[in-house]
């Protein structure tokens, strides 16, 4: 079969040579009481629903590692063409990869083809690529998007399973946030409803889960283009807290000063001529 | 599509959770209730709609039956993922073959051809398909390729894990010679029979009639199934 897209050559799967390798060196590690570090996971609360114009993709943006918030200000809906975005839920570098993987693939058969790339393909070339890992691969994933043939939300598995629905919740939190879908959904909403809706949505998600919360994302995709807001609502639990440290120089005293010259004996030169022609 | 460890799910890393409920560590299943019913001139298939991962219903309003080609149908049950993936296969060995034929495909064909993948595989795969349709040389015809590949031409058959519940009123109530209505009809009652007791089925019934001059599809909603004395 020839893909005018594909990179990624199709090999069987992951390959596990390493994975007694591994057993015995976590073992070996401080006698067995040291753990090698989990994960990092998006707990996650995902949604997407389509609306009158287009599909809007929300998200919280918070990502764990076991009770640990490690990013409160984590970025969940990807970029996968000007048309498509994919929320991404599961174990935090499954999601990007595979997200990355994919908008390449779709820009190089766009570049290709010349064609704009539809939400089907985007589909298929998931399923496809989460099918033939098996699983192992942690990524759930809520790709929506407007193409020509007009709006589209669909969900992908792990393991490889597509679903095309009008309304979905992924993620940790998807339960409580699928309660206020199934409740609030009506088919052709207005734009101001549907991201209430979803911001809804993520909110009883984060209020319900443990692995949800800090702020809300919202991405509306619509013919016309698309609105990424980020955050679309803040979390009130906000700190003063500054990214960056920088101090003025003189602010940590020096108590002393010690210098030792370096004594370089010369072992060997060359001469070579440049040409400066 | 070798695979290293010898399971047929291998557990993803995302296993070990502490945040994360156990149902997200589950494959999505297609718990599922499926039918086909030959009759003169076409077949008759039906299937629920629920998908299940663990005790989550991810979604309640699946359509399990896939279109192979223009007049053959299939009826998925067991692992989504596998069954989605088996299918695109096979749409695309039989859409060559039905090119290279310059004739429409054969039901029998598109059975032997999910036969073969689902035997090959059957280590691997989690799947009960079963494949019905028409073709100009030999009318309706049902096959059944359950779990572990076997193929089997039935007159009627039934799949998935509520079609336990409905063995007996298949066997009681099939008749060779019914017309499509009174097919229809059959298969709405078994599936509705089904739906009622297997937990792992439900949703609306989806019907669909598959005969020469093409294809007519139908939905019964939940609130509109035949309902039944004991319940």
């Amino acid at each position: 079969m020839s893909l005018s897209y594909v990179l990624e050559p199709p090999a069987s799967g992951f390959s596990f040579e390493n994975s007694t390798r591994n057993a015995i060196v976590e073992n070996s590690l401080g006698n067995g009481n040291v753990k090698t570090p989990s994960p990092l996971k998006t707990g996650t609360t995902i949604a997407g629903v389509v609306y009158k114009d287009g599909v809007v993709l929300g998200a919280d943006t918070r990502a764990t590692s076991s009770e640990v918030v490690a990013d409160k200000m984590c970025a969940k809906i990807h970029y996968i063409a000007p048309n498509i975005y994919c929320c991404g839920a599961g174990t935090a570098a499954d999601t990007e990869k595979t997200t990355e993987m994919l908008s390449s693939n779709l820009a190089i058969f766009s570049m290709n083809s010349g064609r704009n790339p539809r939400l089907v393909m985007a589909a298929n070339i998931l399923q496809d690529m989460l099918f033939r890992h098996k699983g192992q691969i942690g990524a759930h994933l809520i790709l929506g998007g407007v193409d020509c043939t007009g709006s589209h939300l669909y969900t992908v598995g792990p393991y490889g399973s597509m679903d095309k629905m009008p309304y979905l919740a992924m993620g940790s939190g998807d339960l409580a946030a699928m309660g206020i879908l199934e409740d609030g959904f009506k088919l052709n909403m207005e734009l101001a409803d549907a991201k209430t809706l979803v911001r809804d949505a993520i909110h009883a998600g984060i209020m319900s889960d443990l692995g949800s919360g800090n702020n809300i994302d919202i991405c509306v995709i619509s013919r016309k283009g698309v609105d990424y807001i980020r955050p679309f609502q803040e979390s009130q639990f906000k700190d003063k807290r500054q990214r960056k440290y920088k101090y003025k120089a003189g602010t940590t005293p020096v108590l002393s000063e010690t210098i030792v010259p370096l004594k370089l004996d010369l072992v060997e030169e060359t001469v070579q001529l440049m040409e400066t022609a | 599509m070798a695979l290293c460890t010898g399971a047929n799910q291998t557990e993803p890393l995302s296993q070990h959770h502490d945040l994360v409920p156990d149902w997200t560590a589950h494959e999505v299943r297609t718990g599922t209730t499926i039918m086909a019913v030959e009759f003169d001139g076409g077949v008759v298939m039906g299937a629920d709609s629920r998908t299940t991962t663990g005790a989550y219903i991810a979604n309640r309003v699946t359509d399990k039956l896939t279109p192979i080609h223009d007049r053959i149908f299939c009826c998925r049950s067991g692992s989504a993922a596998d069954t989605q993936a088996i299918a695109d296969v096979v749409a695309y060995q039989l859409d060559l073959h039905s090119i290279v034929m310059n004739e429409p495909p054969q039901v029998k064909t598109a059975a032997n051809l999910f036969r073969r993948f689902c035997y090959r595989y059957r280590e691997e795969l989690m799947a009960g398909i079963i494949v019905a349709g028409w073709d100009k040389r030999g009318g309706g015809q049902v096959f059944t390729v359950p779990i572990g590949g076997m193929l089997v031409r039935q007159p009627v058959a039934v799949g998935g894990s509520g079609s336990s519940y409905i063995y007996g009123f298949v066997d009681e109530n099939f008749k060779p010679g019914m017309s499509k209505e009174e097919c229809i009809r059959f298969t709405g009652k078994a599936l509705a029979l089904a739906m009622e007791r297997d937990g792992s089925s439900g949703g609306v019934a989806r019907l669909a009639a598959i005969t020469e001059a093409g294809l007519e599809r139908s939905v019964i909603l939940g609130n509109q199934l035949p309902t039944f004395s004991s319940s």
